[in-house]
């Protein structure tokens, strides 16, 4: 397959109209004609969608009709479709590698939607250019590796618990890393879990009875990650045990879930100033303890440190809901208190969140809506009592409630600590300080680093029930790889001349991926299994001795030339 | 592939999608049962996706090719499950195969048949707003890419005569001789990803819907904007065909209402973003277009969806505003629409006319969920949602064991959600295959 290097290059070229996308700006006609004029293109056609069943198969076709054994496809973004036609061309036997894209929707119809005419001329010279690159395309071969069957799960709190649970079912061998004394995380501090006030303990120990007699589970409290070198299918973890010496363990798969913490609210509404202003987390465990006193009056408020304008912008998801479920207790337990929730917007989403509020409502909880502009005020009184002024919006007034007790509703955040696990593990943070997915959408439990997935708080917050969808998500994705035993990874990855590599480092400082060592020699040596080819050494090496397999120096400058039609073209 | 070693997927959305190539990637056999002509399910409708803006077709597409490319996975479209017993590790189930009257090895979906067939119906795609042959293809990405004729407005088999199709596809697949064809299958496992339907708003008479041209729902409109919808991604406003500048969206159509008989008490979780998104999306295409969002409470709870709300405020000047109309009044020369309201936030009565009106209705329970939880076994919730074994340990499980539900059906949630929640469910039904193997060693 594929030993297309040494033949005379033969290209096709499929010009993609992608419904009106492309072909209601951009003249598809006319670029398939150009197209056939530029050396080395043996055949090219327009299509209605190349991505759909129907244009694949005459990708194939024209392949064997021709004897094509380079393919261009000028359409949208390779983000999306590249590994589609790649795949196509293997099916039709040409090595996936001898393909190139021009990306005349996002560059051409859709930026330039007022300007047809330049759009299609611009069409015209990313053909062009892609050609150029196709005709000096080499095909590769990507790396096989092997896939150890186990897993490390990083938090043992309900999502790593669950996701340990269910590799394990499913037959692999799974350690969980948890670095407090007991695993639990987060539910060993909460009381009754809403919508069904379930108690969290009944469901913290049913999932740490399953995980201890698990005979495929093997659980390491008092203990941390320190370093993870190694790929998909051979992670090699360096874990401490408090202080004592390190151990080093070999897994195909890691998981990420380290959940998140309850913010504290330092300097807000005289939380360090005053023992009655609390929150919801302290409120549960005086709950769960049974010491929460007799009182009047409790004022709940929202949005404490998230929804910012700026700095934590988010909303945190679970504090409307543990609000209006805790305030209910509070009226279960003392049903003459008064109970206020001062909120922004009631986020009570979802098919059981809203009946909750409605019966809050019956209950004679009050719901009061405050504006950031206007935040509420706690003051103390003389009598130990706070004041809480809240300008009541939808009244257009402000009210003034004597409170025994303030709770505040403050977001889940990530821990001090992830920003190390990050940086160990090459994976993201996103703005928000939690752990960033592949792809928002279509990869939710993914990181863009191979082998490596995320689940629970860790990601984002989110209840117990939707840790636990997610955490059997990540099982699943965590499953594949382990399942395959072998797999095969990307071959556009960088090398290293080592008659031109003078052992400067910079390539290893700067690659984002740990892909880059130095040997014995001090010479830069890249493995490829870790080498994602984004380009970033090749750019940055001072005596050019990195290669960009499928970006070569060669084949961008024939593209930038084709560019500026001073290719011989 | 051995025996005890298959799933069944029913629905072939977004989730059904992901739950089956999750199982196919390790092995394991999966049959995609789509009562649709094609997979794609509800994402394929959409324009863009929130908060990120994808094209939503664009991602979709790469993984529906995959499914139908995919040696592990057997695509059952125009498909409905009519009957399963047995239990996990050894389920029987029943599949009737509709007939699409073309014979699949020799159709090239060339197009010529729905290119002349005489007969024109409201496309159900495009959500009824443009047209389509009584012979078509769902949509242009449809997977599998195959014609199907739509028997009840075929004028072959209604009036004996036409024949068109037949007589004019260059490959001679047009076969009105095929008969519904009966499959059974052998799994061990099966997952639901039925998704949802849509509230029919006409059931509040005061928002005119169906009466006046002009008041779409959320879903419409996405059609409206999409580059393949009937208008080619114009805002054309029904009444008139005239580019539509000013808009109203309308939260909260038939969802979190305490009135049985208006709608749904739930929040169907996706509303307040999808307005925002398609607000963003008029707003790039049109920069002068003026769109105000009457809503009730809104919901942010997602990732990353305050940023984009704030966006929305802020770079691309939709206007929000905390309130619900009483009422939409048509002008009848103009087909103008005026909306009053009372900004609850400022206590202010306000009125204002515009050229087209959103309705964001609820996402609700499919109605043949009934039938298929009855066929399953399973329960429904009072809404009738799929039913999980338990909302917070065990949501992705049925009270059948190796039975188990994912995505939408199971209750509201946004794509992510959904896809995590198949891909939870493909774990679920792994392990119960692997428990399987170990009984038999």
């Amino acid at each position: 397959m594929g030993g297309a290097s040494e033949e005379e290059p033969r290209i096709g070229v499929f010009v993609c109209h992608c419904g009106i996308n492309i072909g209601g700006i951009v003249n598809v006609p006319e670029v398939v004609e150009y197209a056939k004029t530029i050396p080395g293109v043996f055949h090219a056609e327009a299509n209605l969608f190349t991505c759909s069943s129907d244009g694949l198969s005459k990708i194939k076709d024209a392949i064997g009709e021709y004897s094509l054994n380079r393919v261009v496809v000028a359409s949208c973004t390779p983000r999306t479709h590249e590994p589609l036609f790649r795949a196509t061309c293997e099916e039709a036997g040409i090595n996936k590698y001898l393909f190139e894209m021009a990306n005349i929707r996002d560059q051409c119809s859709w930026v330039h939607m007022h300007e047809p005419e330049k759009a299609t001329e611009k069409a015209k010279d990313l053909v062009r250019m892609a050609v150029a690159k196709a005709l000096l395309l080499k095909p590769q071969e990507e790396p096989e590796i092997e896939v150890e069957p186990s897993a490390l799960i990083i938090g043992g709190g309900i999502a790593g618990m669950t996701a340990a649970l269910s590799l394990a079912e499913q037959g692999f061998k799974v350690h969980i890393v948890e670095k407090e004394p007991e695993v639990g995380g987060m539910l060993r501090q909460l009381y009754k879990l809403f919508p069904t006030e379930m108690d969290a303990s009944v469901i913290l120990s049913r999932a740490t009875d399953a995980i201890k007699s698990n005979g495929n589970i093997e659980v390491l409290t008092s203990t941390i990650v320190r370093d993870v070198k190694g790929f998909i299918g051979s992670f090699d973890v360096t874990i401490q045990k408090e202080e004592r010496n390190t151990e080093t363990l070999r897994v195909g798969t890691i998981i990420v879930a380290t959940g998140a913490i309850n913010l504290e609210p330092k300097g807000m509404y005289g939380y360090d100033e005053y023992g009655n202003v609390i929150t919801q987390l302290r409120l549960e465990h005086l709950l769960k303890a049974g010491e929460l006193r007799k009182m009047g009056t409790v004022v709940m408020i929202q949005c404490v440190g998230s929804r910012e304008e700026r700095g934590r912008t988010y909303c945190s998801r679970v504090c409307c809901s543990e609000a209006v479920k805790n305030a209910l207790m509070i009226k279960e337990i003392h049903p003459d208190a008064d109970v206020y929730i001062l909120h922004r917007d009631l986020q009570t989403y979802g098919k059981e969140y809203e009946s909750l509020e409605w019966r809050a409502r019956e209950k004679g909880i009050k719901l009061i809506r405050y504006i950031p502009e206007k935040p509420p005020e706690v003051t103390s009184k003389q009598d130990g009592k706070l004041a809480v002024r809240v300008y009541q919006v939808l009244l257009g007034k402000e009210t003034k409630i004597e409170s025994d007790l303030v709770v505040l509703s403050t977001p889940l955040i990530q821990h001090e600590d992830a920003k190390r696990l990050s940086s160990i593990l090459k994976v993201p943070l996103g703005q928000d300080g939690f752990f960033m997915e592949a792809h928002v959408k279509l990869r939710p439990v993914d990181f863009a680093t191979d082998g490596i997935y995320v689940c629970g708080t860790a990601h984002g917050p989110k209840n117990v029930g939707e840790s636990i969808s997610q955490a059997l998500g990540a099982a699943s994705r965590a499953a594949i790889p382990m399942a395959q035993r072998r797999l095969r990874t990307a071959a556009i990855t960088a090398e290293v001349d080592e008659n031109k590599c003078v052992g400067c480092g910079i390539c290893v400082e700067l690659c984002p991926y740990n892909a880059i060592q130095k040997d014995e020699k001090g010479i830069a040596r890249v493995t490829s299994a870790v080498c994602k080819g984004c380009g970033v050494c090749g750019a940055s090496c001072p005596e050019t001795a990195i290669t960009m397999h499928n970006f070569t120096n060669e084949q961008l400058e024939a593209q930038g030339l084709a560019a500026l039609r001073r290719a011989a073209i | 592939m051995k025996k005890g070693n298959s799933v069944l997927v029913i629905g072939g959305g977004v989730a059904g999608i992901q739950a089956s190539l999750d199982l196919a990637e390790r092995g394991v056999k999966v049959y995609l049962v789509e009562k649709n002509p094609s997979i794609g399910g509800r994402m394929a409708q959409l324009d863009k996706t929130f908060p990120t803006m994808d094209c939503s077709i664009c991602i979709l597409a790469p993984k529906m090719i995959e499914c139908y490319r995919h040696p592990n996975i057997e695509l059952l479209t125009y498909s409905e499950v009519e009957e399963a017993n047995g239990s996990a590790g050894d389920f029987t189930v029943k599949v009737l195969k509709k007939p699409r009257f073309i014979n699949k090895n020799k159709c090239t979906g060339c197009g010529t048949c729905s290119q002349k067939c005489p007969v024109k119906v409201p496309n159900e795609f495009d959500m009824g707003l443009g047209m389509r042959k009584a012979i078509y293809i769902q949509f242009a990405q449809a997977v599998p890419l195959l014609p199907t004729i739509d028997k009840d407005n075929c004028l072959y088999f209604q009036r004996g005569v036409c024949q068109i199709c037949q007589k004019l596809c260059p490959a001679g697949a047009v076969d009105f001789d095929q008969r519904a064809e009966e499959i059974t299958l052998n799994v061990s496992a099966i997952i639901v990803a039925t998704g949802f339907d849509l509230f029919n708003p006409s059931i509040i008479k005061e928002f005119g819907y169906k009466k006046y041209k002009n008041v779409l729902t959320g879903l419409e409109l996405e059609r409206l904007v999409n580059a393949a919808g009937p208008t080619g991604g114009r805002l054309l406003r029904p009444s008139d065909s005239k580019m539509a500048h000013k808009l109203a969206f309308v939260q909260c159509v038939g969802s979190r209402s305490q009135k049985k008989a208006r709608g749904f008490p739930y929040c169907s979780s996706a509303c307040c973003m999808y307005a925002t998104k398609e607000a963003v999306m008029i707003k790039e295409h049109d920069p002068e277009s003026d769109i105000l969002i009457l809503y009730n409470e809104f919901r942010v709870f997602g990732k990353g969806f305050q940023d984009f709300l704030n966006r929305a405020k802020q770079d691309y000047g939709v206007k929000y505003i905390r309130g619900r109309p009483g009422e939409i009044l048509e002008d009848p020369q103009t087909k103008d629409l005026t909306l009053t309201y009372e900004d609850t936030l400022n206590r202010k009565i306000m009125s204002s006319k515009v050229d087209l009106v959103v309705l964001c209705t609820a996402l609700i329970p499919r109605p043949d969920n009934r039938k298929l939880a009855h066929i399953l076994g399973v329960n429904l919730d009072e809404f009738d949602f799929f039913k999980p074994r338990d909302s917070i340990y065990a949501p992705i499980d049925t009270k059948v064991p190796g039975i188990f539900i994912c995505g939408y059906c199971q209750g509201p949630k946004d794509i992510p959600e959904s896809v995590a929640q198949a891909s939870g469910a493909a774990a679920r039904a792994a392990e119960i295959i692997a428990s399987a193997a170990r009984v038999e060693v």
